[in-house]
């Protein structure tokens, strides 16, 4: 259902490119149907716009038929590149973007007689995912190494784990975009381990020469394998998604795509519907976004499933393809021949990585509340899933959105503004909710005081940029700019009595039949008042004085 | 007798007499010394020919002549320069001498006339086996891929070296990245035994062993994965020390099978192999399979000479390993350990023969766990970051050629075979099947150590052969290992000292006792080993060079 819901977007590009829709508050279908997408995208690229160019035509409706007698089975690895503060295996610093070979030394540029020394906030990491993707832990692990030969592997190996990683056989709950049929899914987790990284190739213009760039050589990864449970391009993206919330909210990475710091690998094969036997396995590589990991996908369904339906089935080969954006094709990158030996042997250069029970019970103690477990509690709040969804994405913004909730403000105005004029805020000026002045004790209050009647919403909202951009507090706003709203029936009474008899041309008008003047005399209204007169009493006088034909 | 200072025959050019060892007032002395210098037999002449059969401690003569004023530190090396100079055409002992050691010997001098403190180790000459990393020294694991390489850090048991005022005096030879047990398969230059120089001094830490031998230094560091420090003490006739794995870090040594390699000491004495031990070992947070156990001084509780008594060692239980004395060991080479072994009877000793029926297994389970952990961690010297680059036009031959042209043929042969052992079908067979063994013999020398204070065999199965001989025969090379490689496996520490001599050379050729101990039972091993040396009557062991 779900890939045929994706053709929604599809054909609707431009929709994509209105970035104000994005916090629209009007429930439209398309609008929602983008949401997921971009929603996915401003969580990766918050400095760039999204650029979605599939090309229309992308599917045909033959090919919308044959895709029904066909399944599609998915599995991901994703590597999750670790924010500790040195490598997984030395003292080096990493900083994402340093010049090339400045965070290297003796041990991760694999100089003969180094010798690794894990730093144990890997292990620290590794446990925190393994339980928070409730995976059932190894006590007694160990390294292994992984042989192969490349210029950006300093040591001849990797240093991973092979036959025992740290954590195995766990499951991530997630809630399908609405606009996708909405839904649950829990997608199990084969397993966890943990690992170093390679360095870097950087290849010369003329492509005569490489250069090796070993800052990233030796920098913790997490790898998390899932079970093939994905059936289409958007639960893929959406367990890719949720994996980054969850690294994000535990703290471990920064899950940054288009750093690389969590990088997707998704391996897919297309059988026709009740064959047991899996179709041949392609692994797709190069996927920056989840929106790509979502349309290199539902790409790879065409191309398979059009070569089955026209016997050419044997074209499909295991091999591993590259996502080409520009193109917005999968290539063959490297065909498979046979199975690489990589000649895995327990790592003898570090002890086993054996774990208490006190440990794991002091790590468990401090996991925070999951994406997973914050969706479950605002559902329980009574917000809808679209608000749900939205505010559990970024762990920033649920805290901030808890902490208004905590200082009293009403969960939906609450939600409202943040999704809203808050959310937008961010977009605009490229911040994220940590970085704007605003604080949720002040959003409380804002709310607050519109509410209780101190100030009207117009103002409130004047005061809520005032408070995002310089900060202060909405009590010091309303009192040095007087915003106090003007309530008080006979002072309302004597501004409009002076509007009226300001403008007798139009009252005339207005008199004569033209009533949509009442908006004008409400702005003069208002202008008079900076803005500050109740809305609601100033409708009821006005209208009673103009329709008060004695005077 | 310890006491005794007299240097070598060979070491006759010092310029000035050395007279005994007294007790030295100075407070900060280190305690590794005291216990030995607690003894001051009356003096004795400093000529060498008025020696006893028993060894002296090097290190300790040094002190005592810088402490007393007797000689500079700069005289001390120029004497051993000097030496090194004279027989390092015979014996190609060295890759690499230092430029630097009058300079460092000037320093200690300098600190010296300030009264300032020096380190244990002041002035003592260290040869330090060119896997070894040392920063101001190349450093090629006598191999053409790391021709010109020069780390950019020491190794840290160099680094503690130095640190107590030892001198580097220079690099020495081995086989290829330590595998061999001739010392011919360095790349570059084939080093002989002093006690014959038509014969190899064992190796891989052959260059350690034959500088020691000869007196070219006082000490050295070798490095030991299935019996390098060991069986070159054997053929040299000096004193060995495989430390307990983990004891000292490997950080800076030269990777070749991870789980067995161990650095180890030479000495011309059972103490300066303790002294020197001391130096070295203890934790390194550079190395994560270094022991956190505190290091002891491990020459403290040797008692001093006149107090052996009759039976210094009674109640000692001493195993004879039975299956190091079988078919396949030179007849010579068991005669000379069962009269050891009857010597050690003579201190009080109980001797009894032990079995190890897991023995024989050691040596093809040695070879295949060996083999693969060197095949990963060669992989390294991959022509791209350092050592000797060949010009090629794409990747593959880039690796093929820098590979094919700085690796030596013993290297690829194990590279090889370790590739193939931890190949998917055949990791179980061999690989895993090693592992097993190995724990198999790690729990025999568990049991025998449970029964025995020490274990004791032959160090090698014959004595020093002729360069060559084996050259072209790997697996009688291979199968000389038999005495070491099971002590690797079980992770146990275990000195050699020369016990007796076969016929052959010029003037006999030593034959090293081994003796095997629980882990980080060092201690045990070296007081026994001393006492063993001190009262070994009627050898000298001073080579004929
Ligand atoms: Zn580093």
């Amino acid at each position: 259902m779900a890939s045929l819901l994706f053709r929604g977007i599809l054909i609707h590009p431009p929709l994509l490119n209105s970035s104000n829709a994005l916090f629209s508050r009007k429930a439209c279908a398309y609008y929602c149907r983008m949401r997921t997408i971009t929603r996915a995208q401003v969580a990766t690229q918050v400095n760039q716009p999204p650029q979605l160019k599939y090309p229309p035509n992308a599917r045909n409706n033959g090919l919308e038929i044959l895709l029904k007698d066909y399944e599609t089975i998915i599995g991901i690895e994703t590597h999750v590149q670790l924010s500790t503060l040195t490598k997984a295996f030395c003292s080096c610093p990493y900083n994402y973007g340093s010049p090339p070979n400045t965070s290297v030394c003796p041990v991760c540029m694999g100089l003969p007689g180094a010798l690794p020394v894990l730093n144990s906030k890997v292990i620290e990491a590794a446990v925190r995912l393994g339980l928070a993707l409730n995976c059932e832990l190894s006590f007694n692990s160990k390294f292994d190494r992984k042989q192969y030969f490349y210029p950006d592997l300093p040591k001849g190996y990797q240093i991973s784990q092979f036959d025992i990683p740290i954590a195995r056989a766990g499951y991530i709950d997630l809630d399908l975009p609405v606009e996708f049929g909405g839904g649950q899914r829990r997608f199990g987790i084969t397993r966890v381990h943990m690992e170093e990284d390679a360095g870097k190739l950087l290849h010369s213009g003329n492509g005569n020469y490489s250069q090796v760039d070993l800052n990233r050589a030796g920098v913790p990864l997490l790898e998390v394998v899932s079970e093939p449970d994905m059936r289409n391009g958007i639960e893929a993206a959406e367990y890719a998604a949720e994996l980054q919330r969850l690294v994000r909210y535990l703290g471990v990475s920064n899950g940054n795509m288009q750093e690389g710091s969590l990088r997707c690998d998704v391996n897919i094969s297309v059988r026709p519907l009740g064959q047991s036997q899996f179709g041949t396995k392609v692994e797709i590589k190069n996927l920056n976004s989840f929106s790509s990991v979502n349309r290199a996908i539902d790409y790879e369904i065409s191309r398979q499933v059009l070569l089955l339906s026209q016997g050419q089935g044997d074209q499909i080969v295991q091999e591993t393809r590259l996502w080409e954006e520009g193109s917005q094709k999968t290539v063959t990158m490297r065909k498979k021949e046979g199975l690489s030996d990589y000649r895995y042997f327990p790592e003898p250069d570090l002890p086993e990585v054996v774990l208490t029970e006190g440990y794991v019970n002091k790590i468990r103690g401090s996991l925070p509340e999951l994406p997973e477990m914050k969706r479950r509690r605002y559902e329980g709040m009574g917000l809808s899933m679209q608000d749900v969804l939205f505010l559990a994405n970024d762990v920033k913004v649920a805290d901030f959105f808890d902490a208004a909730i905590a200082k009293g403000a009403e969960v939906k105005l609450a939600a409202n503004w943040i999704m809203g004029d808050i959310a937008a805020h961010m977009k605009n000026e490229k911040l994220s909710i940590d970085e704007i002045k605003l604080t949720p004790h002040e959003l409380a209050e804002l709310i607050a005081a519109i509410k209780g009647g101190t100030i009207s919403g117009k103002i409130g909202k004047e005061i809520l940029f005032e408070l995002m951009a310089k900060g202060g507090t909405v009590k010091k706003l309303i009192e040095e700019k007087d915003l106090v709203q003007i309530t008080d029936p006979t002072e309302i009474e004597k501004i409009i009595d002076k509007v009226l008899l300001d403008n007798p041309k139009q009252l005339e008008q207005y008199r004569g039949g033209k009533t949509k003047l009442q908006g004008y005399f409400a702005g003069q209204v208002m202008k008079a008042t900076k803005g500050k007169a109740n809305p609601g009493l100033l409708n009821k006088i006005l209208l009673e004085k103009l329709n008060a034909k004695s005077s | 007798m310890l006491s005794t200072i007299q240097f070598p025959r060979s070491l006759s050019r010092f310029p000035l007499p050395l007279r005994p060892l007294q007790a030295l007032s100075s407070s900060h002395r280190s305690a590794t010394t005291s216990a030995l210098t607690d003894q001051s037999p009356p003096s004795t002449s400093p000529s060498p020919s008025s020696s006893s059969s028993s060894s002296s401690s090097q290190i300790l003569s040094i002190r005592h002549s810088l402490l007393s004023r007797e000689l500079t530190a700069t005289q001390v090396a120029e004497s051993y320069l000097s030496r090194l100079r004279l027989v390092e055409p015979h014996l190609n002992s060295f890759l690499h001498v230092s430029d630097s050691v009058l300079r460092e010997a000037q320093e200690i001098d300098d600190k010296l006339s300030r009264n300032e403190d020096i380190g244990p180790l002041a002035g003592v000459l260290v040869g330090v086996k060119d896997n070894i990393c040392t920063a101001d020294m190349p450093s090629t694991g006598g191999s053409r891929i790391l021709e010109n390489y020069r780390p950019p850090f020491d190794a840290t048991a160099v680094k503690r070296v130095k640190a107590l005022g030892g001198i580097v005096v220079g690099k020495t030879n081995l086989d290829e990245f330590g595998m061999g047990s001739t010392t011919e398969g360095s790349a570059y230059k084939v080093t002989s035994n002093p006690w014959d120089i038509s014969r190899v001094p064992g190796g891989s830490s052959g260059g350690s062993a034959a500088a020691v031998s000869a007196r070219q230094c006082a000490v050295s560091l070798g490095s030991d994965t299935g019996g390098s420090v060991r069986q070159p003490a054997s053929f040299c006739g000096v004193v060995g020390l495989k430390p307990t794995y983990g004891r000292v870090s490997r950080y800076g040594l030269m990777a070749y099978a991870s789980s067995l390699d161990v650095i180890g000491c030479f000495g011309s004495s059972v103490a300066d192999a303790g002294i020197l031990l001391g130096a070295i070992s203890g934790h390194d947070r550079l190395d994560a399979t270094s022991s956190d156990r505190g290091a002891p001084d491990f020459t403290a509780h040797f008692p001093p000479a006149d107090a052996f008594g009759a039976k210094p060692l009674q109640g000692l239980r001493v195993g004879l390993i039975r299956e190091t004395l079988d078919s396949g060991v030179d007849h010579g080479v068991t005669s000379t350990v069962q009269r050891a072994a009857s010597h050690l009877e003579e201190l009080g000793c109980t001797v009894k023969e032990v079995s190890l029926p897991s023995f024989s297994l050691g040596l093809p389970a040695y070879y295949i766990l060996a083999s693969s952990e060197s095949s990963s961690n060669l992989s390294r010297y991959d022509g791209v970051r350092y050592g000797s680059q060949a010009a090629a036009e794409e990747l593959n031959s880039l690796y093929g050629d820098s590979r094919a042209r700085g690796f030596g043929a013993e290297v690829k042969m194990r590279i090889l075979m370790g590739t193939y052992a931890l190949s998917a079908g055949y990791y179980n067979a061999y690989y895993k099947r090693a592992q097993q063994v190995r724990t198999v013999i790690r729990k025999s020398f568990k049991a025998a150590l449970d029964e025995n204070d020490i274990l004791i065999s032959p160090a090698a199965p014959s004595a020093a052969y002729k360069i060559g001989e084996k050259k072209n025969d790997p697996l009688a090379m291979y199968a000389g290992d038999i005495m070491t490689v099971n002590v690797n496996l079980a992770g146990l520490p275990a000195l050699v000292l020369p016990c007796g001599f076969v016929e052959g050379g010029p003037a006999g050729l030593p034959v090293g006792l081994q003796m095997i101990g629980a882990a980080f039972d060092e201690e045990k091993l070296l007081k026994v080993g001393h006492i063993f040396e001190q009262t070994l009557q009627g050898h000298r062991f001073v080579p004929p060079l």
